[in-house]
């Protein structure tokens, strides 16, 4: 393959990477890995040096976008960051002295259920208008997002359990490389009630946040090469910019259903790669 | 400042960021295109590369150089920088807004941040 192939190649499918990963919160990494390591038989470690550009792209592509309309909460972001960050320095401490492929069978299967609830249950948005609980309302973690031209209110819950899941985000993002964005989505949306679209635009905002404290290592590991990272960034910046123009009207039915799918995609790659040993 | 001002203010910051850092691996890619768009390209294996590409201090030597692959990395730098950017700016817009809790969760964040990586160093 030519080099100019090569490039155009890995750009438009970062585009599509972009797109889909704006949309759901869950940064381009799932797509971008299996089609650089399968289709074009690119290196493992260059494939997750390029995932991390992505998914630091797709967060701070789609943010300009989602911050500027209201969506994302950087309250309820920021505070949960603690514990992802944490979390995430906790796995690259456990990596080294667990069985990282065991761990991405075990996540694979975890995340099958949650996929098919997106996909199947159809539902919109929580009906609740809930009321903060009191912990939230100590932390004021509630906020207002656009519904149709008006600004809705909304109110959080069960803080210790979101929390929570946010180590267990970080920690699985620190062992794995990869898949924190799914739990974090799932953390907001199922745990803590917080609509659907804040979830994602929320964890959009998070991924790019705990993704750059371990760049550092990729980048002094030399896994980010200029020639693979060059297209995957102009790509997914591409593709998060289209992406966050169409959350904006999308139907968080048709959102969650994407989402589903994405999530499926994750989980079929981390039982592939655990079951062969990639991971 | 307000919450939304706040955002808005962090949301121009992130696409001047975002907008830079593109153009450098823009300007980087159409110049190493330029120069090897017929050459074949082989990664099917990892070799760890020279210490100019990997190291902070190297990237910046090899983009005022001018080497093609310098200076996109020198804007994959910038694009790195984006999200610990963001952390910083909440950190002041919080203790601007006198939101004394929020600007210490900020600051725990960077703090983390930093220690995480401190250790690639």
């Amino acid at each position: 393959m030519t080099v100019l192939v090569f490039t155009l190649a890995v750009w438009a499918i970062s585009t599509v990477a972009g797109f889909l990963g704006s949309l759901t919160g869950l940064g381009g990494g799932v797509i971008v890995v299996p089609v650089l390591a399968l289709a074009m038989g690119v290196d493992i470690k260059y494939a997750i040096g390029a995932s991390l550009v992505s998914v630091i792209a797709t967060s701070s592509g789609a943010a300009a976008a989602y911050v500027k309309e209201g969506y994302s909460n950087i309250r309820i972001g920021l505070l949960l960051e603690i514990a992802t960050t944490v979390g995430a320095v906790v796995g690259a401490y456990l990596a080294a002295r667990v069985t990282t492929h065991v761990i991405a069978i075990i996540f694979g299967l975890v995340l099958v259920p949650s996929a098919i609830q997106s996909l199947l249950k159809n539902a919109g948005e929580h009906d609740s208008i809930a009321e903060s609980d009191a912990l939230c309302k100590r932390f004021r973690l509630g906020g207002d997002y656009p519904v149709e031209g008006a600004r809705q209110k909304y109110g959080v819950r069960n803080l210790p359990a979101g929390f929570s899941m946010m180590f267990g985000a970080g920690a699985l993002s620190g062992l794995l490389g990869i898949g924190s964005g799914a739990v974090k989505v799932i953390a907001m949306d199922r745990a803590m009630k917080i609509p659907f679209k804040v979830s994602t635009t929320t964890s959009n905002f998070m991924i790019g946040v705990t993704a750059a404290a371990s760049a550092g290592v990729y980048l002094s590991r030399g896994y980010i090469d200029p020639r693979v990272a060059m297209p995957v960034m102009l790509g997914v910046l591409c593709g998060a910019f289209l992406g966050s123009k169409v959350l904006v009207h999308a139907q968080v039915r048709t959102l969650r259903v994407v989402f589903g799918l994405v999530i499926l995609l994750m989980a079929a790659e981390m039982i592939f790669s655990g079951v062969t040993g990639r991971v | 400042m307000d919450d939304r001002n706040l955002e808005i203010e962090m949301g121009t910051l992130l696409r001047a960021g975002v907008l830079l850092a593109a153009a450098v691996v823009l300007a980087g890619g159409v110049f190493y295109l330029a120069q090897n768009h017929a050459a074949r390209i082989e990664l099917n294996t990892f070799t760890v590369e020279s210490v100019n590409l990997r190291m902070v201090g190297g990237i910046f030597q090899s983009a005022i150089h001018l080497h093609s692959l310098g200076i996109i990395q020198f804007g994959l730098l910038l694009l790195i920088a984006t999200p610990v950017a963001r952390v910083v700016f909440a950190i002041v817009g919080f203790y601007l807004e006198r939101d004394r809790m929020y600007a210490i969760v900020s600051l725990i964040v960077l703090a983390v941040l930093v220690f995480s990586l401190m250790r690639a160093a």
